[in-house]
């Protein structure tokens, strides 16, 4: 599975992101997210911040741009964290492409 | 699965204001078991539900106003909301909520009979999974023992059919079962079947006390209810039948909750980070604790409200004001406020009110069965009240060494 550093990723509408007590927790709404039915996701201080920037318009690249500014971190390992979280949220159903969200709406 | 991002977790220990609530969608029921302290006897219909005027609202809430309340648990932090009642599939309009909760991003429990599960309500669950295993009490393993505690002929077929259904999309659900003169004789055959049952690795023990009626609205009900009560010899017996455990359970226990209590009413959790919500709206610290002093009601103005809800205000205002409650019946103070065994004891203010309408009068039946176990387990020696023990510091650490 392969994240296309072009295409603009979006979180799933199956799925609902919350911050309880400041700890950003994401909840399955249908089955077929993540490998257990019962899985709730909670994100480390890298995945909230990426999952903060997924706007609906923003490529891979352009997160980790604007991430890179945001944080004056380094935009090539920056790039790689967008890349591999992206991949993960993917793989487990948790994000889809832009033009999914628009068929699914 | 822990990744460098993302981590999966079962459960959050939070200090969220408000960690789990309980929802009360209706008190109607389509069974009429023997025991229940909930039905209310009315039709099967909101409509038909008695709504008055009685000054606590009594008509049940409607899919919009609990989908509020939802909101609000929400907005607490609440992660974990639990539908019960009476029997919570016979809101018609349960889907809606149901999917509203998990559109909220809430965990969802739901306590039923199984009888109203449909194979259209097994698959928005199979769709849209409740993430928690579902709550199913059973009343018997056959279908004389169960419709002899139901009163309603065919309810276990459809109980049946409903695990089947259930069954049959991989839906988890954890099986419950009370003990009941009606269906004693089940009592290993259930255990049996809960344990072969792969979706229930840890079969949840049995209920086997029974409470009078939370509204204390007939005392017919009520002595029909003690009639089918243990007796506490035989409560006695039936906890302590692995004694190797039993003893380790209450010596655990004992390290941490025997001592008097002193007048202070409320020493268990509620209203603190947990609540509930009543059919109408009307907002409890427990489910069983329907006395008006406790409970929040639906139609009262909240001063100084501002933006806060009714929950919030509850469980930052109106419940730790509850909660400061010193016992004033003199029977209780010479008592349970003095009684070592108190935290052993199913005694608190929930029971007092189901059983005499006060927040503190002495369960005789609970100090019955309390005084034996104490007995049984060489903490009290025969004739001995556990309210005149001075030596009771020396006698816990004996046991719990």
């Amino acid at each position: 599975m392969k994240i296309d550093p072009n295409t603009v990723y979006v979180p799933s509408k199956n799925v609902v992101y919350r911050e309880i007590e400041g700890e950003p927790i994401i909840v399955p709404i249908t089955s077929g997210i993540g490998d257990l039915e019962d899985d709730l996701f909670s994100l480390n201080e890298t995945g909230k911040a990426i999952w903060a920037a997924m706007d609906g318009k923003k490529t891979p690249a352009d997160i980790a741009e604007s991430l890179a500014a945001e944080y004056e971190g380094p935009a090539d390992e920056l790039k790689t964290d967008v890349t591999a979280f992206l991949k993960e949220l993917l793989k487990r159903n948790i994000i889809w492409t832009s033009d999914t969200d628009a068929t699914e709406a | 699965m822990a990744s460098d991002y993302t981590r999966t977790v079962t459960s959050l220990d939070t200090k969220s204001v408000l960690k789990h609530l309980d929802v009360e969608l209706t008190e109607r029921c389509n069974n009429d078991c023997v025991h229940c302290y909930i039905r209310k006897d009315t039709g099967s219909r909101i409509q038909d539900a008695g709504c008055g005027d009685d000054g606590i609202g009594s008509c049940e809430m409607t899919a919009a106003e609990v989908e509020g309340v939802l909101e609000e648990a929400q907005g607490l932090g609440c992660l974990t909301v639990r539908f019960t009642g009476g029997e919570p599939l016979l809101r018609e309009d349960f889907e809606e909520i149901y999917i509203a909760a998990r559109e909220l991003g809430l965990r969802v429990i739901i306590s039923t009979n199984a009888t109203l599960i449909t194979q259209e309500l097994a698959n928005v669950f199979a769709r849209v999974p409740p993430l928690e295993d579902l709550d199913i009490t059973l009343y018997g393993a056959g279908r004389e023992t169960y419709e002899a505690v139901s009163r309603s002929p065919g309810s276990f077929n459809e109980a049946c059919r409903g695990l089947a259904l259930l069954s049959g999309k991989t839906i988890p659900f954890s099986i419950r079962s009370i003990v009941l003169p009606q269906n004693s004789c089940d009592a290993q055959s259930l255990a049996t079947w809960r344990k072969i049952q792969p979706t229930m690795p840890d079969p949840l023990p049995p209920t086997i006390y029974l409470d009078l009626r939370a509204r204390r609205d007939s005392s017919t009900k009520n002595d029909a209810i003690r009639k089918l009560r243990m007796p506490p010899s035989d409560i006695v017996a039936w906890l302590s039948q692995d004694r190797a455990k039993y003893a380790a359970e209450h010596r655990g226990f004992c390290r941490k909750f025997a001592g008097p209590p002193g007048g202070l009413l409320f020493r268990c959790g509620a209203g603190t980070n947990s609540t509930c919500v009543d059919a109408y709206g009307n907002v409890q610290m427990c489910l069983l604790l329907r006395h008006p002093e406790t409970v929040l009601p639906k139609k009262q103005r909240i001063k100084g409200k501002g933006s806060r809800g009714r929950l919030e205000y509850a469980l930052e205002e109106f419940f730790p004001e509850v909660r400061k409650k010193q016992a004033t019946n003199s029977d209780y103070l010479a008592r349970c406020a003095k009684c070592f065994l108190n935290g052993l004891c199913e005694q608190c203010p929930a029971k007092s009110w189901m059983e005499h309408g006060t927040l503190d009068t002495p369960v005789e039946y609970y100090c019955e069965i309390t005084h034996l176990q104490a007995l049984d387990l060489g903490l009290l020696k025969p004739g001995e009240k556990a309210w005149q023990v001075p030596d009771w510091q020396q006698r816990l650490q004996a046991f719990c060494a």
